[in-house]
């Protein structure tokens, strides 16, 4: 706590739904959406006899994630099924891990500023989505299955996590990485990641655990924030008020800004684990772990790294320009075809990513292509346009598609920069500005800017400016 | 003429061979078969007259081909799912219910070219050994009608041995193929666990459940479940292996073959015509050129525990689906909780809760390990065990049951005496071991008793031809299923 009376002690559970093209245990699709009970088959509907399958690029993607967080991963892990009775769970039991999880002992290191943290990973395991309860007005519940049976990977951490804030990064840079990895969207609020948290209170320097609480269905960085200082406050309240922690989950109210307590200790589940007898133990082969090993890209982590040894940005560039991978392959690609780290950075930083955080669209369908931005830079660093002029060029391949050349073009904007033009328009602002002329003559030197701007005006911001400058001194002389 | 209904798979295969008759013919055979028995026997729990006689016009049609079943009527087991038919459990909770989908077997019979002629009886959810656990109605031994067929696959195995079908599929979980086989002296087996899919089989517990053939005789058994058996994609734990030695080659030579006997049998309680039958296999199958030996059958004194432990609590979770939410029964309530207590409470009988009960304790917090846990370990231990004893054996001989069929009603009150019925038939089910009953004689009050063979995991061609070695030496099938009609037996 800020008032250093407690300290917060903070576990996350988040799963993850993996990319599959089909469910974890059937050929359905695992796409979100579609019309209520369309993408459903016996299996997924958990319908008698029927039996599931293993979805041998679900295990890949998992054992990607794992190998990601440093995990040691299993070569052989062991279904488990997690009994409960909830009508979105049409088998009343979950596939799942239990004891001999896929993967173990994996770790994060949170790096910024002000939080430097190292959060040991516990596992990472396997299971099927639920369907979705659909309440109706007036009474009754509808349940779509659509969604049952989707992959997720559940990763558990260690309750290594001091702070909200510690907690709000975690999943920042756990979002970034499934997103990398191109196992996950990352969506909180449409649920492809959700995650739990448990957190306890325990006076500084205490190595004992307090009683923990759970709060379900927090979907979004904030909520995680919120969540998790509004169960830390209840709890120091109840601490101070020599109350005793009840051990429950809840559910995050994010319009509400509270958690509502779902069930206490005494209804808390015995999910009764025991090996799922449908599936004969999961063994990872040499050509799965190959295939991953062949697959990993460059996670952020070291890419942040490399852009700062080999662009010279500077971190706070690194961490903006690495937050996706597309984004960082685009920067990546306009720096190599321009040869200038910096300008590239500046330019993907200010003109691309205003325009994705204006209109709301992602690099695919932009516009604009890293050899029409490099082309563009090009130009710039060439004096065949202005940088001011760039920015309208810029924006003209944002609306139109065209290609720098023709957007130049188009908009009339090269840089005019024969001597014989720029000379004629000096001679006419000069011969239109008697009095400036002898004021400058007579020494008042900073009329020289004066004289600039007008040939600016006249050449429509075209005039290349150091040509106006060097042609400016001759004739005032 | 001979009564198509009375004869064997094979036996009819032949005779649409020769063009002697026609797969409707036996198909009506059997259709009046169960109109004559089925008052009394009460095998069925649906009978699909019209969807067989059809499907058996169009074989008449087609003409007999290389299908192995081409034509043969066949009955299957009601947890075994069926599109075209319902598919009930002998339960209540799941009412009319109709699946979906074929299981992998039915689709096998099917493209074999057999006729599904309707679904058997069975304890509801296959937990029972006498078939009374059924929520619709009781099924009569056709040796005896005061007696038990046996169970789980007591409609299957009373339907094979009245003659109302020559085949049908059964599942074993603890010994539901081969105590009904023994009871109603028919010849039923389990293979290899993993040998037949079991996608589309209701299950009761997973790691034990196999579906399985009964017939008349052994080499019926044999070429249906080369039919049943195969790696099926749809379920993981399904294996894949030769099958072609079942049905051929080395069939009746069991030369060399080293039998074991198991050492503390003669301590056993068993019925005295029992015991004699058992003695005289052993000495059917020395005289046959096998050498016996006495071996320590594994499990014998915890299989039954362990089994009961295992199976109750895979049962536990497996049952949790009938719920009332999205098919089957469904009871009204005010509250969720309360829909599915008032459902799974009228919806299941009182054996099946029993066992939910009892496995759901074992799986629980604070007794796992002292039931759950341990039931694996010994289960661990008794297919150790087995191992070490097929390196000295090639089959293990025992009855199939202490005792013949007993009497309906007699052990409904007390289920222990009811599971104990069961402890021949589980150490097999325990180890995944292919194992079959074969009759072998009637006790002096002429019910059959079975003769049951055990063999290392894989080695069904070894059950097979040791049971054709005892079912030659006794006589049993031409004794009791002659093809010239009326069963000896029928005639006391």
């Amino acid at each position: 706590m800020r008032d250093g009376k407690y300290e917060a002690v903070i576990g996350l559970e988040i799963h993850v739904q993996l990319l599959t093209a089909t469910k974890l245990f059937c050929a359905c699709p695992a796409e979100f959406g579609g019309e209520p009970n369309t993408r459903v088959c016996p299996v997924c509907l958990g319908l008698p006899g029927a039996l599931p399958v293993v979805n041998r690029e679900a295990v890949r993607m998992a054992v990607l994630l794992g190998t990601a967080l440093g995990c040691d991963v299993r070569r052989r892990s062991v279904f488990a099924r997690k009994n409960y009775f909830y009508p979105d769970c049409p088998r009343n039991y979950q596939i799942s891990m239990f004891d001999k999880p896929l993967c173990e002992n994996g770790v994060v290191e949170l790096d910024t500023d002000d939080i430097h943290s190292r959060i040991r990973i516990e596992r990472i395991h396997l299971e099927d989505d639920s369907g979705k309860l659909i309440h109706q007005r007036g009474g009754g519940s509808l349940v779509d299955f659509n969604r049952c049976g989707v992959p997720l990977a559940e990763i558990v951490t260690k309750p290594d996590l001091r702070t909200p804030a510690e907690a709000r990064l975690l999943v920042k840079q756990l979002r970034q990485l499934v997103r990398y990895l191109g196992i996950c969207d990352g969506n909180l609020e449409e649920g492809s990641m959700r995650c739990d948290v448990n957190v306890s209170l325990r006076k500084p320097g205490e190595s004992e655990l307090g009683t923990k609480t759970e709060i379900k269905n927090l979907n979004s960085f904030k909520a995680i924030e919120l969540g998790l200082e509004a169960e830390i406050a209840r709890q120091s309240a109840m601490l101070d008020a020599g109350k005793v922690i009840e051990q429950v989950t809840s559910l995050w109210d994010s319009q509400h800004r509270e958690s509502v307590v779902m069930r206490s200790k005494e209804e808390a589940h015995d999910y009764r684990y025991f090996r799922e007898p449908d599936l004969e133990d999961l063994v990872l082969d040499d050509e799965l772990l190959e295939n991953v090993r062949s697959l990993m890209p460059e996670l952020p982590g070291e890419r942040k790294k490399r852009f700062i040894d080999q662009y010279g940005l500077s971190d706070y560039e690194t961490v903006v320009l690495t937050a996706e991978m597309e984004l960082a392959d685009f920067y990546e690609e306009v720096a190599g075809l321009t040869g200038d780290p910096k300008a590239s950075s500046n330019w993907v930083m200010r003109e691309v990513m205003g325009e994705l955080n204006s209109t709301g669209r992602d690099l695919g369908n932009l516009g604009i292509s890293p050899q029409g931005l490099a082309e563009l830079i090009n130009q710039i660093a060439a004096g065949r346009i202005s940088g001011t002029a760039g920015k309208d060029v810029f924006g003209e391949m944002v609306r139109s598609g065209a290609n720098p050349g023709d957007a130049i073009a188009l908009l009339g904007l090269e840089q005019l920069s024969g001597d014989d033009e720029i000379a004629d328009m000096v001679e006419k602002v000069l011969e239109a500005s008697d009095g400036e002329v002898k004021r400058y003559r007579e020494g008042e030197k900073k009329l020289f800017g004066y004289f600039v701007g007008q040939v600016m005006k006249m050449s429509g911001g075209r005039a290349n400016p150091s040509k106006v400058n060097e042609i400016l001194k001759k004739l005032l002389l | 003429m001979h009564d198509l209904a009375r004869l064997t798979a094979i036996e009819l295969l032949d005779l649409y061979k020769r063009r002697e008759t026609t797969p409707s013919e036996a198909v009506r055979a059997c259709l009046d078969g169960i109109d004559s028995k089925e008052g009394v026997v009460g095998a069925f729990l649906h009978i699909d007259a019209e969807g067989a006689m059809a499907r058996a016009l169009r074989l008449d049609g087609e003409g007999i081909d290389g299908r192995p079943l081409f034509g043969v009527p066949v009955a299957v087991k009601d947890n075994i799912c069926t599109s075209t038919m319902p598919t009930t459990c002998a339960s209540r909770i799941l009412g009319s219910y109709q699946p979906p989908y074929d299981a992998t077997v039915v689709r096998r019979l099917e493209d074999a070219g057999a006729v599904i002629i309707g679904k058997t009886n069975l304890d509801e959810f296959a937990m029972g050994s006498s078939t009374e656990n059924s929520a619709f109605h009781t099924t009569r031994n056709p040796w005896d009608e005061s007696r038990a067929p046996g169970g789980s696959s007591g409609g299957s195995a009373a339907a094979v041995a009245a003659g109302m079908v020559p085949i049908a599929l059964g599942s074993d979980t603890g010994g539901s193929i081969r105590q009904p086989a023994s009871f109603c002296g028919v010849t039923g087996m389990k293979g290899t666990y993993g040998r037949v899919s079991r996608y589309g089989l209701i299950a009761f517990a997973s790691s034990l459940d196999q579906i399985g053939p009964i017939a008349r005789d052994v080499d019926d058994c044999a070429l249906l479940m080369r039919v049943l058996s195969g790696k099926d994609p749809l379920d993981s734990t399904s294996i894949s292996g030769e099958t072609e030695s079942w049905t051929t080659g080395t069939a009746g030579n069991i030369e060399g073959l080293r039998v074991g006997v198991p050492l503390r049998s003669p301590e056993w309680e068993m019925d005295g015509a029992v015991r004699e039958l058992f003695a005289r296999s052993v000495s059917a199958v020395m005289e046959s050129g096998c050498t016996t030996g006495s071996a320590e059958l594994p499990g014998m004194d915890k299989s039954i525990a362990c089994y009961y432990i295992i199976a109750n609590a895979e049962a536990s979770s497996n049952l949790a689906r009938f719920d009332g939410v999205r098919y089957g029964m469904r009871s009204d309530a005010e509250t969720l909780i309360r829909m599915y207590e008032e459902t799974r409470g009228e919806g299941f009988g009182a054996e099946v809760k029993r066992r939910i009960l009892l496995g759901t304790y074992v799986l629980s917090s604070g007794y796992y390990d002292r039931y759950y846990s341990r039931a694996r370990r010994a289960r661990a231990e008794i297919k150790d065990d087995f191992k070490k004893i097929f390196e000295e054996f090639d089959a293990i001989i025992l009855p199939t049951t202490p005792e013949p069929a007993f009497e309906l009603g007699e052990r409904l009150a007390d289920p222990v005496s009811m599971y104990l019925s069961d402890i021949f038939t589980t150490p097999a089910s325990i180890a995944g071991l292919p194992a079959i009953s074969v009759p072998v004689g009637v006790t002096g009050d002429g019910l059959p008793v079975g003769m049951q063979i055990i063999a290392g995991e894989g080695r069904e061609d070894i059950v097979f031809r040791v049971a054709r070695v005892l079912q030659g030496s006794f006589g049993f099938v031409e004794r009791y299923y002659s093809r010239s009609g009326e069963r000896e037996g029928d005639e006391r």
